[in-house]
């Protein structure tokens, strides 16, 4: 590995290479193509949670002035649940369901159509919780479900149940003196990207589909939508725009095959743009959780068991993230005897997606105020507790493998003195503290680096910048190549333009594509170097690449000047042809990160009001290419979490509709209700990576649930142990506790 | 619907469109007009990324009828450069590392403008709750309080 001697690129904050576009509204985003002759294609939804469909009847809306086309679930053949999902076949299973959809010549029509559309339906009981879904004779959100596919066991809500399990548990707690335990819930949140599901299909008279949307994963949409029609991949290009923001949540289709048949019937191109409470109501949120910690330490306070039991929502189709929730409630920590299980739950709200850290804000935040309690009980600075359990290199996870370099007991460290932390919290408030953790992915990435005749570099990925990796991409480059950043831009190609990518999502693609941009990085100066030894008529092992040009290696007797990569490239036609570096790989070990966080709170105890004071996050990144931009994902995910702690929630009424499907209602945090998001990066280089780098874009978001819960503890004397704390809950604890 | 026929000034230049009724002024501006720098986040006045100026006025675009800018003057994202460069709030942004995916962004900078306009030396509490209706959800806001904080200053004592 590259050990960081010397680096001049990275770790420097140069300006994005994008980032003239998106401050000057040039940038072009999921909704902002329009094409010659094209339709508006709008969809009608379920006004039921959970129904059986017993007819459609799109005449009415086909024969409304200026519909083109109109289609239902059976236009979707493909697909599994994902095409069920897209438009549904037999029952409608969450409120906001796509049933139909329509192609008209403006937006308006399309939506005037919608109402022509008759739909019969029988209504079913809906399921609404984790309660009832698991409950003795609970409805049955598919009649077709038995847990983890026992069909010798009668049918479920519970789609699958997961286990890990190590030592003796009872054991472990009779050596403990001290058990801190409890039962938390989170509630339903929203990824609540700024920009809504976006997409323009067209499809031509060979069958050929282009597909332009906002995607993390412009190959996935490609897989995805291809599955749902019975088509080929190599029948659809997909074109990824700009994404304004996703966290997750745009690593799966709602709209793009829908578009793409309304075009096959129509002939026309057809645009798809969902409105905000069309994102709220059927877009993947993520699962609202039930879970069940117990955990004992030694006086010492060594931890010497740990259980948790873990329900997770998984909305109407199995894949609630229960399973990274349960690899995730422990993994700071290093223990013999543990049992965790959890449990994948059907009910009738949207399919869950994606977000940020998936299922490990949620189990880490009742394991982390349960160990805040323990710390209380053994009268320990929370910090100290969790240095003396901590994983380091070596441990075995709770989930498997063993740690390799990791940097929990570094932030650790760096928190017990951070300024921050060691001056006391302002009098009447409460500060509280939790760990975070993330796995983060590393998978398929390629690259391809082309040098213009002037020496200008041009890299070709196929990961969607969604948050300033471009930057990252070109700063590793300039590192690799010894040029200057400014000669270098990055570009996110479609999906018949660069070389297959996995989505960006688990954090990857600063580690995975990165290391595929440093690799085609190489391949051109191993080209280079062959090209001056063929100059010089020289050996090309007589040469060498430093800062950024060829130069004899030393003891080599040539009269010679150095050759720069726009020397090379002026010349490239009389020594072989244009520049062309790539790569492609599957990227091994990307490293986890962990973090710690503190929150300071005052709450008003007229109205039950949590303000936030001051927060902190201390994280791991590994190696911070551009510094700004991992500041930013740790602030970025900080105040999702905060909002999630405060105020976020899917509010339903008794018939599964949610109520608060809006911005005013579903209140993510705004400016004003923020301080300054304090950061420090720990640099812990990841063993795997040619610099050190680690994903830091989700563990941001795992820790600040329970440091805030644990802050509002300290604040008021007593545990509110659900989240969000809203005025009305922490108000209602307030008056039943005074 | 007959459309309605609308005189309009954006960005310093005379326009003329025609609008739906029904049309807001973001959908004139993102189709009838191909301005496509103001955004659309929620259409129910919550977001702020649709932000421009009305006869000098900071606005949720979503909010006023296209037929609305009959007669107005109008000022959105793509006339914050002038052809001399960025704006020094453009700049800060971009020094400051003050956006992530960039889709609140161009609402950012027309409501930090407008803030600035009004109270050149804002302290960090002014320009909270200025901004208290420009959602971001990249940020946690941090940088973009900074940028323009850092705007302010610079615009106060040029360098």
């Amino acid at each position: 590995m590259a050990e960081a001697v010397d680096l001049k690129a990275i770790g420097t904050r140069p300006v994005r290479p994008d980032g003239v576009e998106k401050v000057t509204g040039r940038a072009n985003f999921g909704a902002d193509l329009n094409l010659p002759g094209m339709l508006h294609g709008k969809i009608l939804r379920s006004p039921h949670a959970h129904a059986r469909i017993k007819s459609i009847d799109l005449s009415g809306a086909l024969a409304v002035d200026g519909v083109l086309a109109a289609i239902s679930g059976e236009d979707i053949p493909g697909g599994g649940d994902l095409g069920d999902n897209v438009l549904a076949n037999e029952k409608v299973l969450y409120h906001g369901h796509a049933v139909a959809a329509v192609a008209a010549t403006s937006a308006y029509i399309a939506e005037q159509a919608l109402d022509q559309i008759q739909v019969e339906y029988e209504v079913l009981n809906p399921v609404l919780s984790i309660d009832d879904a698991i409950a003795d004779g609970a409805t049955l959100v598919n009649e077709s479900q038995h847990t983890n596919g026992d069909t010798s066991q009668p049918a479920s809500n519970i789609a699958a149940i997961t286990k890990f399990e190590r030592g003796d548990i009872d054991k472990g707690f009779a050596e403990a003196a001290v058990v801190a335990e409890g039962e938390f819930r989170v509630p339903t949140a929203h990824q609540g990207y700024i920009e809504p599901h976006a997409c323009t299909a067209t499809i031509n008279e060979e069958g050929k589909a282009t597909v332009w949307c906002c995607t993390q994963g412009q190959f996935d949409v490609r897989s995805m939508t291809a599955n749902c029609l019975d088509k080929q991949v190599s029948d659809i290009r997909v074109i990824p725009s700009e994404i304004g923001g996703g966290f997750g949540g745009k690593t799966t289709i709602y709209l793009e095959p829908v578009a793409v048949k309304l075009s096959e019937i129509s002939g026309r191109p057809v645009k798809m743009v969902m409105s905000r409470e069309e994102v709220f109501r059927a877009t993947g949120p993520t699962s609202a959780t039930l879970c069940r910690v117990k955990v004992g330490a030694k006086s010492d306070g060594t931890i010497t068991a740990a259980t948790a039991w873990l329900a997770y929502e998984a909305g109407a189709y199995p894949g609630a993230p229960v399973g990274p929730g349960c690899m995730s409630v422990l993994a700071p920590y290093e223990l013999e005897n543990f049992k965790i299980e959890g449990h994948d739950v059907l009910v009738n709200k949207p399919k869950v997606a994606a977000y940020r850290a998936p299922g490990a804000p949620q189990s880490m935040h009742a394991m982390e105020c349960a160990i805040d309690d323990l710390a209380r009980k053994l009268e320990m600075d929370p910090i100290e507790l969790r240095l003396k359990n901590a994983a380091d290199e070596g441990t075995i996870a709770p989930y498997g493998p063993q740690f390799p370099a990791i940097g929990l007991r570094a932030c650790l460290e760096a928190a017990k003195v951070h300024p921050n932390y060691t001056t006391p919290p302002a009098e009447g408030q409460g500060r509280g503290v939790a760990v975070g953790f993330w796995f983060n992915i590393g998978m398929q990435s390629s690259a391809e680096i082309r040098i213009a005749e002037n020496g200008a570099v041009t890299i070709m990925e196929g990961s969607p910048d969604i948050g300033g990796s471009r930057a990252s991409m070109c700063l590793m480059a300039a590192e690799t190549l010894g040029i200057p950043y400014e000669n270098i831009n990055a570009h996110v190609g479609d999906t018949e333009a660069t070389g297959y990518c996995n989505t960006t999502g688990g954090s990857r693609t600063t580690f995975a594509t990165g290391m595929a941009v440093i690799e085609a990085c190489e391949d051109i100066i191993a080209q280079c170097k062959e090209r001056a030894a063929l100059t010089w008529d020289l050996d090309v092992n007589q040469v060498d690449w430093e800062d950024g040009q060829a130069v004899p290696k030393p003891g080599v007797n040539a009269d010679v000047k150095p050759l720069s990569l726009a020397d090379i490239a002026r010349s490239a036609g009389r020594t072989g042809g244009p520049l062309l570096g790539r790569a492609s790989l599957n990227a091994q070990g990307p490293g986890a990160s962990f973090s710690v966080n503190w929150t300071d709170v005052e709450v008003d105890r007229e109205t039950g009001k949590v303000d936030v004071m001051a927060f902190t996050g201390v994280q791991d990144a590994g190696r911070a290419i551009h510094p700004s931009y991992v500041e930013g994902q740790m602030q970025g995910g900080a105040v999702q979490g905060l909002g999630w702690a405060l105020n976020e929630e899917y509010i339903y009424d008794a018939n599964g509709v949610m109520e608060n499907a809006g911005f005013l209602d579903y209140r993510v945090p705004v400016t004003s209700d923020m301080p300054m998001i304090d950061t420090q990066i720990v640099e812990v280089p990841n063993p795997s990576h040619p610099y050190g780098v680690r994903g830091v874009g989700e563990t941001p978001i795992v820790a600040p649930l329970a440091a805030t819960s644990n802050a509002v503890r300290d604040a008021l004397g007593f545990r509110i142990n659900d989240l969000p704390l809203s005025p009305p809950r922490v108000l209602a604890a307030i008056d039943e506790n005074e | 619907m007959a459309k309605v026929h609308v005189s309009t000034t954006v960005n310093g230049q005379p326009m003329d469109v025609l609008v739906e009724p029904n049309d807001s002024l973001l959908d004139t501006l993102r189709d009838g007009l191909g301005l496509t720098g103001t955004k659309e986040g929620c259409a129910t006045g919550d977001c702020g990324a649709c932000s421009v100026m009305l006869d000098g006025r900071l606005v949720c675009s979503c909010l006023v009828l296209g037929a609305e800018a009959e007669g107005k003057t109008i000022d959105t994202i793509e006339g914050v450069a002038d052809g001399d460069g960025l704006h020094i709030i453009q700049q800060k942004f971009l020094e400051h590392a003050a956006l992530q995916c960039g889709i609140c962004t161009p609402g950012f900078i027309v409501a930090a403008k407008a803030l600035l306009e009004r109270e050149p030396n804002p302290d960090e509490t002014t320009i909270r709750y200025w901004l208290a209706g420009n959602l971001c959800r990249c940020t946690g806001y941090d940088k973009i309080v900074r940028a323009v904080q850092d705007a302010a200053n610079e615009l106060a004592s040029p360098a």
